[in-house]
């Protein structure tokens, strides 16, 4: 049987016999796409006069695994979602997790967890902006974004040691407590930032070439960006002021609230998000800065009478409290006591709302963990955003968009 | 809850079952009554009582679930952007042709949302102006996220059509 692919059903009704518009296949493997989607653009010239995104090309069922695997488990799997900035898809996944187990967790753990929060922000919108950039021509302010990430990726290092996927987060905590060579990391981190920072304004905010292919192009207006569900840093550079680290403050926000501002634009097009992208990298650093100097002592796990946490080594070693716990933990047919009860919770990450729809049935692991990926739903703009713009824009409007194929397709 | 939800809410007195979870407010619907009020009722808290954002369609098979009365479910999460308020309405729909209004035309956002509904559970939404799979491949014919469709799939991948170059 060959296969139906979908541009024989999505064509324009009347482009039968019309010699002039052509159709053109973008992706799946195209350098502008950086990873695997398509796009069928039927073209009038150099103008696109309809796009049709096909995506599922790197859909791996990782919500079918949410609902095979435990909380602690799926973390591996969330990591996955938005490779760009992991850690904070395992801090919106546990965030819901606790929701649903009603789990509060410890001051100094907020803490560790907002500030790596906000380094995953910087480091995705440092990507995002320099692989912009790259798209567009502009190879040196992808170097220097570059530069930057790597340090985000040594702190991470210290605090998990690992550099890509960490699996950081455990429920009610986190795997291990930092040490004091994160805490000094993360200082100088705050330290030689805004230099980098203030040379890529300098290398992109005048350039004449990257203002004219992103000013006026891919416009999204605020009415549009409440109709299409947009979120994050799209809906704030369309004027729609809404951060869910102010509307609904959740881990350290609430009491750094005072150190950081929300970022929005009214322009609405690829250059107006550029901006808000790199403003709330500021914003993040200047959180940053609040919660490293003061990080709160004490304990990164809720106490054990829970029954939520993993113990510490030793204390699974050596005490008969701590070797049950992990037991109970860890065996495939104990695991969490989970209510009959569902929960959306959500975090503000770099590309958007990413939220949980977590159900679970009174078993051990989740009964449905629904993602709310904002990659998926920014992409669903596409079509509406490159109409009547020339084909050199697509990779202008897709690197605005931030999509990221592993989160788009799950 | 404020004024305007509660006046909306009160024009469809006794066709929703509501109640509040983790300070979250819930309205739910039966399948009978989904069918009947879905649509008018978002359309309602959109208009009238400002929950002009929807955040997430949320498909769940309540296949296997304690207690539960009708098969699947549907979860709109609405927000107001302007107070920032949450707003969740469980739709509900049953076998043998799980079918639901479609809310593109209140909020286009709703449009791959839906697909993937249809594609994961095999809901059907009335009115939706293109509703194809999205994420599985045309010619796949279960609903992968439905609980009775094994983890391990079904040898789908083993029995795939291979498409030759005379073909394509």
């Amino acid at each position: 049987m060959p296969l139906t692919a979908s541009p024989s059903t999505t064509l324009l009704p009347d482009s039968d016999g019309q010699e002039y518009q052509y159709t053109l296949n973008f992706g799946p493997q195209h350098p502008a796409t950086h990873t695997t989607l398509r796009l069928i653009l039927t073209l009038e010239g150099e103008t696109i006069i309809k796009a049709v995104p096909d995506i599922g090309f790197l859909h791996s069922g990782f919500e079918k695994l949410g609902e095979d695997l435990d909380f602690n488990q799926y973390v591996t799997i969330v990591d996955r979602m938005n490779y760009i900035s992991p850690v904070a898809n395992e801090i919106a996944w546990h965030h819901t997790v606790e929701k649903l187990l009603e789990i509060e967790l410890t001051p100094r753990c907020k803490y560790i967890r907002t500030i790596l929060a906000e380094l995953a922000r910087i480091s995705d919108h440092l990507l995002c902006i320099g692989a912009a950039a790259l798209d567009l021509g502009a190879l040196t302010a992808f170097l220097y974004a570059f530069n930057e990430r790597e340090k985000v990726y040594n702190i991470i290092e210290e605090a998990s040691g690992q550099r890509f996927h960490p699996s950081y987060t455990r429920v009610g905590g986190l795997m291990n407590d930092v040490s004091d060579k994160f805490v000094e990391l993360v200082r100088d981190f705050v330290k030689t930032f805004p230099p980098a920072h203030a040379d890529v304004v300098r290398l992109l905010n005048r350039n004449r070439i990257f203002v004219d292919r992103t000013k006026n192009v891919g416009v999204l207006t605020k009415e549009q960006a409440i109709n299409m569900s947009a979120s994050g840093p799209i809906a704030r550079a369309a004027g729609v002021t809404r951060d869910l680290r102010k509307d609904e403050p959740y881990l350290a926000y609430e009491e750094l609230s005072s150190s950081f501002q929300m970022v929005c634009a009214t322009g609405g097009d690829c250059y107006s998000r550029y901006l808000v992208r790199m403003g709330e990298m500021m914003e993040s650093l200047n959180i940053i800065k609040a919660a490293i100097e003061n990080l709160p002592s004490g304990p990164i796990n809720v106490t054990a009478d829970g029954k939520y946490t993993i113990p510490d080594k030793s204390s699974t070693y050596r005490s008969i409290e701590g070797l049950i716990q992990h037991f109970e933990l860890i065996m495939w047919n104990r695991k969490f006591d989970t209510p009959v009860a569902e929960t959306y919770g959500a975090n503000e990450t770099a590309n958007g709302e990413l939220g949980f729809y977590l159900v679970c049935d009174g078993g051990n692991h989740a009964y449905r963990a629904r993602t709310r990926p904002p990659s998926f739903i920014h992409f669903s703009l596409f079509p509406m955003l490159i109409e009547g713009h020339q084909i050199s824009d697509v990779p202008a409007v897709l690197g605005s968009l931030n999509i990221i194929a592993a989160e788009l397709d799950r | 809850m404020n004024e305007q939800t509660q006046s909306v809410l009160d024009k469809y007195q006794g066709k929703y079952t509501p109640y509040t979870h983790l300070n979250d407010q819930y309205v739910s619907l039966t399948a009978s009554e989904s069918a009947e009020v879905l649509y008018d009722l978002l359309k309602s808290l959109k208009e009238e009582a400002g929950y002009d954002y929807l955040c997430d369609i949320a498909g769940v098979d309540y296949l296997t679930y304690p207690d539960a009365e009708d098969r699947y479910g549907v979860i709109y999460a609405l927000v107001n952007t302007e107070s920032g308020a949450r707003l969740f309405v469980k739709a509900h729909a049953n076998d043998p042709a799980p079918t639901l209004p479609s809310v593109y035309e209140l909020w286009n956002g709703s449009n791959w949302m839906e697909r993937e509904v249809y594609d994961m559970f095999g809901v059907t939404f009335q009115r939706h102006p293109d509703l194809r799979r999205i994420l599985m491949p045309d010619e796949f014919v279960d609903y992968p996220l439905r609980k009775d469709y094994p983890l391990r799939g079904l040898g789908e991948r083993h029995s795939m059509p291979s498409l030759t170059r005379a073909e394509s």
